[in-house]
């Protein structure tokens, strides 16, 4: 099975990554200005109370071990346990995985179902009004903050004429759906901006393509020509821009979790911080980047399927 | 270039037209504006807390009656300083380090390129969150966020350039002149490749005004009761449902903003392809 | 001679915007009698891709305007046809292949789809009538190996195997006319004549008409019956292949065919001076004349109207009534 052989090939290769993301994110806090035990207990603790700390997490052993006991405690499947939850996070992170996840993938569908409509309207009106339309219709988009728009759309839809909830993630899988649509909407506004000019050039480019020519000498209506030539190729080219642009939907989440109330790893990252808690910190930007890189090769595998000319045995 | 040179190849760019004017409008609103308007951002006023945008408080008060506009305007000073630094620091970092990256070549190649695709890896909201919320939130710690995390998209772009700039002829003859690497990099190869890189800064610039306004809304950020964009949109959440101008108007400066470095950036876009 | 497949009249084609209209196919008129193989035969630039394109108005992205003139096929005019009605005449009673075999096929689908595609745009069939006949096509057109390659991606395929394809997407629905734009340019010199050959042998089992378009005077010689020759957008000669090659008569057709190499001879060769005019600001006159060697005064004042030679056998210049 050749798809598996470049799964596997594809997953090798992330090991160096993987472990370089260990290291940045173990030296997030350990080279810092103070050291964690200090910032840990800030004011409220005494001298005693900072040597006992370091002590107790192992800061006073020579950097490299730290490591390698920061390693470890990873591969045991977990990060140390949380300061404000007192849990391992480990548990709380899987715990709260789910919801982010959720709101990715939601996120992503409607931003494709945004994009491949509007993209496709632009390309074929090139240098129009419609096309010009859409354009401007993004530059504004992409220049919107985020927490603004959920802001306003909240005001509007949730407050005013009350069809949305206002925050929160509901309960049972349609109530969740509920929860997540408004904050989705607005994760997949910001990233269809940047997908649409990707998809546009990808579909003029086609467009210009000599199969193109081709298939319309054979009689095929304009329609056919779209869905059935234009389409497919352009569409493959899909799959590895938002493959790119994964970081940027998962960056997305931060922010929207916390303004909608959903208890993903977003929130939990801004709520941490906040409460200082360094473990749960360390934790989560180490299974953020983890997921940043898996469905990145995700991505791969899924295009080296969909492209008929990529040869998936090396 | 001198200045009459440069306005000529501006006129060949209609995006860099209206840009140019858009940010001269922008500058001059906010740094000059403050000395015609009457209000002081900071000055609370009970009385006229909450009010709807008339013609004294053209963009309405907020819930301590102090003047949007005026805040508006104050938090454009702040935000706009701030990411100017925060963009052009990464600039200098990442395009010097791409550049010599892809000059030296070999071993350092390969391991700026690793240090790279880690950083790539996580997502630009999740590091600087991180890094500005342990260190704690100031304005210096901002800068030294966004310039560990933005640095690698500039390397990015300027190593590709400078990868392919280090076989073309100039390079050769000013080697064979005895030109030492420094000056090579520096003088000749930089200036020519840079272009692509002022391009991006463009839409870095949007990048960093919704990055330094997120960790404003988070609490992260410029703390009360300086007024920042972010700051006064999250402030302004608890009166959405009375007074939604408080938050309104700041967004919408975000956005003006925005859309005026999207000209700026599509302008240098038009000229890069322009030239001969 | 029996009515004509194609009866092309003063044909004008341009292209572009209002500020920048080029008349790329000026004043062409020619025949294509049945199961005639044409060729149309000029420098790259000259208009007869075209010419071709205008045919069934199949322009890649371009502005292009049929201005005046008609289109006749058997007998119908398609000038004035609305975009519907060509697009039942496309594949089926002319179909039109194109010059680059590698990026003439879609990459993402298997070619016996992209055969079946036509056949089951014009023709109704049952659900498994295709893939049978798209195996008795792929044997017709000599690919070897028909039923283990129908599922094979157009990669997976060399350029003169793929341009075998295109000709079989091309004849699977028989049609009258088929325009063949420069399809043995992208390949190799043996494979050419593999190509031309099986369009050769085609035309002799289905009686297809053909429009063979080349800048190679010797595919010309090969595989054409009677040839028209182009220049700067406006026909300069028509006439058998043996009377062109025998008795070339407009001075472009003889420098073309002087700039021939010949082998065994030793001679310099001897290319035509100058280069083919703008078509934005033509020349005054004849087109050529600025490059042409027998040129007088009346040349730059005068179009030269098209003057019978030899039965059948036209040339437009001022000079074709001197002779050779």
């Amino acid at each position: 099975m050749e798809v598996l052989r470049f799964s596997l090939i594809r997953l090798l290769q992330l090991v160096p990554v993987l472990i370089g993301i260990t290291i940045v994110s173990f030296l997030l806090l350990r080279v810092l200005p103070g050291d964690p035990a200090t910032l840990i207990l800030g004011n409220r603790g005494s001298a005693e109370d900072i040597a006992r700390l370091k002590a107790q997490l192992g800061l006073d052993a020579p950097l490299w071990r730290q490591y390698l006991s920061f390693l470890a405690d990873i591969l045991h499947g977990g990060f140390g346990r949380s300061i404000a939850y007192r849990q391992p996070v480990g548990a709380l992170i899987l715990d709260r995985m789910w919801a982010t996840l959720a709101l990715v993938g939601l996120s992503t569908v409607i931003a494709l179902a945004i994009t491949v409509p509007l993209a496709t309207i632009a390309a074929l009106n090139k240098d129009r009004p419609a096309d010009l339309l859409i354009k401007a219709f993004f530059v504004v988009a992409m220049s919107m903050p985020s927490f603004w728009l959920a802001t306003l759309l909240v005001l509007l839809v949730s407050l005013h004429w009350q069809i949305f909830p206002v925050s929160g993630y509901g309960s049972g899988f349609f109530d969740r759906l509920h929860h997540l649509l408004l904050p989705a909407i607005v994760i997949a506004l910001a990233t269809a901006a940047l997908t649409t000019r990707t998809l546009r050039s990808s579909i003029i480019a086609v467009t210009r393509a000599d199969f193109i020519d081709t298939a319309r000498a054979k009689g095929l209506c304009g329609r056919s020509v779209l869905l059935r030539h234009i389409l497919p190729n352009s569409l493959i080219s899909m799959i590895s821009v938002f493959g790119v642009h994964t970081s940027w939907i998962i960056g997305g989440t931060v922010v929207i979790e916390s303004v909608f109330g959903i208890p993903g790893l977003g929130y939990l990252l801004v709520s941490s911080i906040s409460a200082r808690d360094y473990p749960m910190v360390q934790g989560l930007t180490v299974t953020f980047a983890i997921l940043v890189v898996a469905i990145n090769a995700l991505t791969d595998i899924a295009y080296a399927i969909a492209d008929p000319r990529v040869q998936l045995s090396s | 270039m001198n200045i009459r040179e440069t306005l000529a190849r501006m006129r060949g760019s209609p995006s860099l037209q209206a840009g140019a004017a858009c940010l001269a409008a922008l500058l001059l609103v906010v740094f000059i504006g403050p000395y015609f308007c009457p209000f002081d951002p900071d000055a609370i006023d009970f009385s006229v807390a909450m009010a709807p945008p008339d013609g004294t408080h053209w963009f309405g008060t907020d819930n301590l009656g102090r003047d949007v506009l005026a805040r508006v305007f104050a938090a454009g000073r702040i935000d706009l300083q701030i990411a100017a630094v925060c963009v052009a620091l990464p600039f200098a970092v990442g395009s010097t380090i791409g550049a010599v990256s892809a000059y030296v070549g070999g071993v350092v190649d390969a391991i700026v390129m690793r240090i790279v695709d880690v950083v790539w890896a996580f997502p630009f909201y999740v590091l600087v969150i991180a890094i500005v919320g342990s260190l704690g939130p100031s304005i210096g710690n901002m800068y030294l966020a966004f310039t560990l995390v933005v640095w690698i998209s500039f390397a990015r772009i300027v190593r590709g350039e400078v990868l392919v700039a280090r076989r073309l002829e100039y390079v050769q003859a000013a080697r064979v002149l005895g030109f030492g690497h420094g000056r090579i990099v520096l003088r000749h190869i930089l200036p020519n490749v840079i272009a692509p890189a002022m391009v991006f800064a463009m839409s870095d610039v949007i990048l960093t005004i919704l990055g330094v306004t997120s960790l404003g809304f988070l609490g992260l950020g410029i703390q009360p009761p300086q007024a920042e964009w972010g700051l006064m949109i999250s402030e302004g959440r608890n009166f959405i449902f009375d007074a939604p101008w408080i938050s309104l108007f700041p967004g919408l400066a975000i956005i003006y903003v925005g859309i005026t470095f999207t000209l700026i950036g599509d302008g240098l876009d038009d000229l890069m392809r322009a030239k001969p | 001679m029996s009515a004509p497949v194609l009866d092309i009249r003063h044909l004008r084609t341009s292209f572009g915007g209002a500020k920048a209209r080029v008349a790329a196919v000026d004043d062409v008129s020619f025949q294509i009698g049945r199961g005639e193989i044409f060729g149309l035969v000029g420098e790259s630039g000259c208009g007869k891709s075209a010419t071709c394109r205008s045919i069934i108005r199949l322009f890649a992205g371009a502005r292009a305007t049929i201005e005046s003139g008609q289109i006749l096929f058997e007998g119908r005019d398609l000038a004035p046809l609305r975009e519907a009605e060509l697009t039942d005449i496309r594949g089926a009673a002319i179909s039109m292949i194109f010059q680059d075999p590698m990026t003439a096929l879609n990459p993402t689908m298997k070619i016996g789809q992209q055969i079946a595609e036509v056949l089951k745009r014009h023709q109704a069939l049952s659900r498994s009538a295709p893939r049978a006949r798209v195996l008795e096509l792929l044997a017709e057109v000599g690919v070897p190996n028909p039923a283990g390659r129908i599922d094979s991606y157009p990669h997976e395929f060399s350029g003169g195997m793929r341009q075998r394809v295109l000709i079989a997407i091309a004849l699977a629905c028989r049609p009258k006319l088929l325009i063949a734009d420069e399809p043995t340019t992208a390949l190799d010199v043996t494979v050419q004549d593999q190509i031309l050959k099986l369009i050769l042998r085609l035309r002799r089992e289905i009686g297809t008409s053909v429009l063979l378009v080349t800048h190679d005077l010797g595919v010309v010689a090969q595989s054409c019956d009677r040839v028209a020759v182009m220049y700067a957008g406006r026909i300069v000669e028509t006439g058998t292949v043996r009377q062109l090659f025998a008795r070339p008569s407009h001075p472009y057709t003889r420098a073309l065919i002087a700039a021939l190499p010949s082998t065994g001879s030793r001679r310099p060769l001897t290319p035509i001076g100058g280069a083919p005019p703008s078509l934005t600001a033509p020349p005054t006159g004849c087109r050529f004349h600025p490059r042409c060697a027998v040129a007088f005064e009346a040349c730059a004042q005068v179009l030269p109207p098209a003057v019978a030679v030899e039965d059948g056998h036209s040339s437009a210049c001022l000079r074709a009534a001197d002779g050779p």
